[in-house]
Formats: C-alpha cells, sequence, structure tokens
C-alpha cells in the first residue's frame, strides 16, 4: 500500500497573498465577538438531500448557525460524457447533451449542432433557424419554472411548485408531441431537427403563450411583494459586478449583479439582433434580484416566442447538403445513388473537417459554450462543453460564507444548478 | 501491493513511449500563419512579448487563436486582463486537449472582453513529461474549479493552485486521467477491482483531513488497512 502524502490547502476562501501562496484567512465569521466564540461544527448536506437538487454534497463548518467555510464536493453523477462523445459519431453525441441539462434539453440540443454546423461551415435554413429559438425560448420558461418551484419551496413556499408544475406539464406535453420524448428530447440534428414540427403544434404553442403569463402573473402576486419571501432573500448572497465577473458568474446570476451580458446581445447568434426584447439586469446581486430578473426573462422569452411564432416561414426544415442529411426514404428505396448515400452516411457517418470551433449560446442558466476539435475524423478528437452550472457553484462557497446555515439552502437554489451538467 | 512500473508509467501517460517522440517531432497540426491585423489584439500582443507569441491562426471562420510559451502563460494572461486597452476580464474556459499520439497536451484559454466585445484563444502546449503551467486562480477566481477539472481529467499541475485536487473523480481514483487518449473507455481496472475498490471506500476519502479536524475525529495520514505491510507502515512508525 501506498504511502497517501496529498497536501490539502483548503482555505476558507483562497486568497493569494504577494508571493502567490495561499493566505489564510482567519476563520472568524464577521460580527461575532472572540470571546462567544465556541468549538466549530461540521454539517454534512447531500449528498442524497432535496434541497441541493441533485446529489450535491456540502460540507459546512459552522460557528453556531454562522457558515464559516464551506467545501463543495461533486462527481456523484459523474458519467463522463465527453469522454463518451470521443467513441461516437457526432450525431450520436446530442442524445447525450440532453441528459447534462435535463431541465432545457432543447437549449443543449441546438448548441451542440450549432458548433458542428460553424465547424463545417453549414448555414441552416431560415425555418430552422426559427424552430431553434423557438425552442431554446421555450426551455429557458421550462428550466426557469423548475427553479421557481423548487426555490419557492427551498424558502417554505409550497404553492407555488405546484402551479410552477402545472405549466411545466404544459411544455413537456410539446415536447413530447414534437420529439416523442418529455426530457430526453435529441430534437436536433447536424444541419436540421429531427423532423418538420407536427401539425398543430404551432396553435398549443400559441396558447400557452396566451395563457403562460396569467399564472406568471398569480405567481408574482404570490411572492414578490411578501414579506416572508422578502425578508429570507434580500441582502443574501450578495456578490458585486466585478466579483461575479471574475467568479465567472454567467446568466441571470450574472445580471443580477448589475452586468449586461447576454450572449443573445454581445455576440449574437440566429438573428437575435433583429427580435425586439429586453435584458433584465439588477442592481443588488443578492437572492431577491436573481429571483426578479428571472421573473422578466420568462416574460421576455414570451416576446422572443411570439414574434418568432410571428415570423416562422415555410420552406424545408433541413439544409440541402449530402454531408449530413439522409435522403429521403423513397429515393433510398427507388434510386441507387440515393441508396449508397444513405448507406455512407449510416455506417461511416458525418465527417467533419479537421479544426475546431466554439459555440456560445445563452442557456437558461448562462453561458453555454460547446467545444469541438476535430481531426477529419468521423468522430471529435474532443468535445467540451463550458457548463454555467459548473462555474456558477463555484462561487457558492464565497457566496456562503458568514451567512445562516438556512441561507444556504436559498443562496444555493437561487444560483440553479443542474447536477446532471456539473458532473456530466 | 506494489503497483508495477510499466502500470505507473501508463497511468501518468509515459507508456507511449518512442512512437509518441516521433509523433511529437512532426509537430502539432496547424493552420497557417493569419493576418495579424484581422484581430486588434494580436499586433499588440506582439509587440509587447515578441518570441512569447509563438503562432496565430483563424478557425472556423472568426475564431483567433494564438499559440504562445507555456512559462510566460500568466504574464499575458495578466496584461491582457488588465491592459486598458484590451480588458479581457472574463476567463469563459479553461481546458485541455489531448490530440494523441505522443503529441503535446495543448491548454486552451478562451477569454472574452465584456467591455469590448471580443474574444480570443490561447493555447500553451506542454510536451507530455512535463505537465506543469503556472495557475490564473491568481487572476480569475472561476480558474480554480477549472484547472482542478483539468488536473484531473489529463494530469496538468497547476502551480500555485490553491487546491488543486481531483474534482469529479474520487481523490482515492487510482487508473489515472480520464480524458487522456492512452485512458481506455471502460478504465484500466477490470469491473471485478473497480467494485471492490468502490465497496471498500473509508472515512478518510469521503472527508478530508481539514473536515476531519473541525470534526473532532483524529486523521489517519496513511490511509487504512496499511499497518504492518508496505513501507506505508515503516514510514508510519517512524513518525
Amino acid at each position: 500500500m501506498k504511502t497517501k502524502t496529498v497536501e490539502y490547502l483548503v482555505t476558507r476562501n483562497p486568497e493569494l497573498g504577494m508571493d502567490g501562496r495561499p493566505v489564510r484567512v482567519p476563520v472568524l465569521p464577521p460580527g461575532v465577538e472572540p470571546e462567544l466564540r465556541g468549538e466549530h461544527m461540521l454539517i454534512n448536506i447531500g449528498p442524497q438531500h432535496p434541497a441541493t437538487h441533485g446529489v450535491l454534497r456540502l460540507v459546512l463548518e459552522l460557528d453556531g448557525e454562522t457558515v464559516v467555510r464551506c467545501i463543495p464536493h461533486i462527481g456523484y453523477l459523474h458519467s463522463s460524457f465527453e469522454k463518451l462523445g470521443e467513441y461516437r459519431g457526432w450525431n450520436q453525441i446530442i442524445p447525450l447533451t440532453d441528459r447534462m441539462d435535463y431541465l432545457a434539453p432543447l437549449i443543449y440540443n441546438c448548441a451542440f449542432a450549432m458548433a458542428v454546423e460553424k465547424l463545417m461551415g453549414i448555414e441552416v435554413t431560415e425555418r430552422c433557424k426559427v424552430v431553434r429559438v423557438i425552442c431554446m425560448e421555450l426551455d429557458r420558461i421550462f428550466s426557469h419554472l423548475l427553479w421557481l418551484g423548487t426555490f419557492a419551496m427551498d424558502v417554505g413556499a409550497f404553492t407555488v411548485f405546484l402551479w410552477a408544475f402545472q405549466e411545466r406539464e404544459r411544455i413537456y406535453r410539446l415536447h413530447e408531441r414534437y420529439t416523442g420524448a418529455r426530457i430526453t428530447t435529441s430534437a436536433t440534428r447536424i444541419g436540421g431537427m429531427l423532423a418538420d414540427l407536427p401539425p398543430g403544434w404551432t396553435e398549443e404553442l400559441q396558447h400557452f403563450i396566451d395563457t403562460f403569463p396569467n399564472t406568471l402573473d398569480q405567481i408574482e402576486a404570490l411572492l414578490t411583494n411578501n414579506q416572508i419571501w422578502i425578508g429570507r432573500l434580500r441582502d443574501v448572497g450578495v456578490i458585486g459586478p466585478e466579483e461575479a465577473v471574475n467568479y465567472g458568474l454567467t446568466g441571470p446570476n450574472l445580471r443580477a449583479s448589475g452586468v449586461p451580458y447576454d450572449v443573445r446581445k454581445d455576440r449574437p447568434y440566429y438573428d437575435y439582433e433583429t427580435y425586439d426584447f429586453d435584458i433584465p439586469v439588477g442592481e443588488h446581486g443578492d437572492c431577491y434580484d436573481r429571483y426578479l430578473v428571472r421573473m422578466e426573462e420568462m416574460r421576455q422569452s414570451l416576446r422572443i416566442l411570439q414574434q418568432a411564432l410571428d415570423r416562422l416561414p415555410d420552406g424545408p426544415i433541413n439544409v440541402d447538403d449530402p454531408r449530413v442529411i439522409l435522403p429521403r426514404k423513397t429515393d433510398v428505396m427507388t434510386d441507387m445513388e440515393s441508396m449508397i448515400h444513405h448507406f455512407k452516411l449510416v455506417m461511416e457517418g458525418i465527417r467533419v473537417p479537421p479544426g475546431e470551433s466554439w459555440f456560445s449560446v445563452e442557456s437558461s442558466k448562462g453561458e453555454l459554450g460547446m467545444y469541438v476539435v476535430s481531426d477529419g475524423g468521423s468522430k471529435p478528437v474532443r468535445w467540451r462543453v463550458r457548463g454555467p452550472s459548473f462555474v456558477n457553484l463555484s462561487a457558492l462557497p464565497r457566496l456562503v460564507e458568514g451567512h445562516m446555515l438556512s441561507d444556504v439552502i436559498a443562496i444555493n437554489a437561487s444560483l440553479d444548478i443542474v447536477l446532471g451538467e456539473i458532473d456530466r | 501491493m506494489a503497483m508495477s512500473k510499466d502500470f505507473e508509467n501508463a497511468v501518468e501517460g509515459l507508456a507511449q513511449g518512442a512512437a509518441g517522440a516521433e509523433a511529437a517531432a512532426a509537430g502539432p497540426q496547424r493552420g497557417p500563419e493569419a493576418d495579424a491585423a484581422s484581430h486588434p489584439s494580436v499586433p499588440r500582443l506582439r509587440a509587447r512579448f515578441g518570441d512569447a507569441i509563438l503562432h496565430h491562426e483563424v478557425v472556423a471562420g472568426d475564431e483567433h487563436v494564438v499559440y504562445v510559451r507555456p512559462e510566460r502563460i500568466l504574464e499575458i494572461l495578466g496584461w491582457l486582463r488588465d491592459d486598458p486597452e484590451e480588458r479581457y476580464d472574463f476567463l469563459k474556459d479553461l481546458t485541455a486537449v489531448d490530440y494523441g499520439g505522443g503529441r503535446p497536451l495543448q491548454v486552451v484559454y478562451q477569454l472574452w472582453s465584456i467591455p469590448y466585445r471580443r474574444g480570443l484563444r490561447l493555447k500553451a502546449e506542454l510536451p507530455l513529461d512535463a505537465l506543469e503551467i503556472d495557475s490564473a486562480t491568481r487572476l480569475w477566481h472561476t480558474a480554480n474549479w477549472l484547472e482542478r477539472e483539468v488536473y484531473d481529467m489529463f494530469g496538468i499541475r497547476f502551480r500555485g493552485h490553491p487546491d488543486l485536487r481531483r474534482i469529479l473523480m474520487p481523490e482515492n481514483y487510482a487508473e489515472g486521467h480520464p480524458l487522456r487518449k492512452d485512458f481506455p473507455l471502460r478504465g484500466r481496472f477490470s469491473r471485478a477491482e473497480q467494485t471492490r475498490r468502490a465497496l471498500s471506500v473509508d472515512l478518510d476519502d469521503i472527508y478530508f483531513p481539514e473536515e476531519l479536524e473541525v470534526g473532532g475525529i483524529r486523521y489517519r495520514p496513511t490511509g487504512s488497512g496499511s499497518a504492518g505491510e508496505g513501507p506505508g507502515a515503516a514510514e508510519g512508525g517512524a513518525a
């Protein structure tokens, strides 16, 4: 047996001194008299705990009820998707992407397809662009609704959870009608979608757009001016703009701190610059602002959805590119060239030219970056996912220090993490 | 249970040996040198850092990649972050790429300037026998977990990282670094051995020494079951 000689330097808040060595911050929380300091206590939350939203494990060092230090442990859901991706064809990776963020699967499907299309130089059809915008905005609402329901439940409001899940169920039905699956949608293909929208789907979506604001208003009436809600959230988990950028926060968490950074505006894709929508920005960077920002984002997503539905053009959903798109089934049955083409695409898979590309989209949780590297083969050399939840969660120790134990739950819920994507 | 030298070399990625050296001599796959004027930051980088900037290319249409000398990465990153005309204040991503075949590993930095709305990708290449580079944690807090992930998955050590330990794999994981090309998809140990190890996890592997200290549990530095056998026990006895 080898001797274990690992040196641990777990500091409370790893600050680096002038010489680059970590400086240990004294483990005395603010506002505690030195003579009242008691013995520190160790509390383990998770990995199986409803308030950690998955299999997240937090080890907390407490002084009384004040958190002195928080050490998150992740990896319990690790399935090595990135390694699996190196052994799969380009289209076969798409089912892996929606198992990462199962709360907004369509955004992940689209982001991966976009990265590969960029590397291949494929411009998708106008109809496909608008359909993907619809998919992504629909799943932004889908994901924010789960965050809203569980956040409210963690802070003690149960009704919101039921109302939010009723609305989510309608989006589940839209998913199911379009892709055949409720969560594991796998809706995109390189160069297009798995199919065109089914008949009647847009009407159902229109009905959702018309009626959903009503529920949103009811939920806001329950929460926004609620004294308990404000008391639990205001000035909890505050992070300033510079620090938020330094910690790599993105999405609503960053915008709640007052930084108006949104990939849809700063580096528009799929004609987002032609849609009329606003980016809500908070002021204080606390849990309450994160709540307000996400509530407004859902309304803005509805605006985008309405505009996308209005402009939804006719035409083919897939590009006319034999490198990626299968020929029509009737042609395969009657035409020899089409059959060979079909055979080669199915047996060899798509071949992507050597090179690399990075594609960022604004996912519901922040900036989602897909980085693909190809050597010209039918499998990627490297497929990297820059998951927003992973980076957002790394700021959790900084956010919870000095707060009460019960605030840890609220702060963790306000960050809106999904462990499938953190552990990958 | 001493591990064989071959196994250790394989875990460290050194088993690729002579064949790898040939491929490494052939050099990495790079595109043609891009027009430096196509990105505002590149001429300034070249003027300031001279021969530390090795290569500049454009990939996928509009993505600018700059290869730099790994020894000076921290200097370059710090300048890019703080210079008032660059302001790359947001480290989007930090990852690594292994092309396999003994070629050097690439550490990839995705930078984004929120004020100027432009991006830049930096790459530093590390030969397989010297996988060490300065940590960016003193510039960005976000580098902390990202570098831990790269260390976990690729075995690249980051000098000056405050807390460099595995993040996704368990701390007692002994099969090496999963995203390296020489790592087999199903791991190095047999399924039986993997199961045995998973079932024999003890307290030291679940909690870290500092956590145990706070919890009032005495930490056993030599791991479990080592009493009376192997070199670990001898050292423990001497101390």
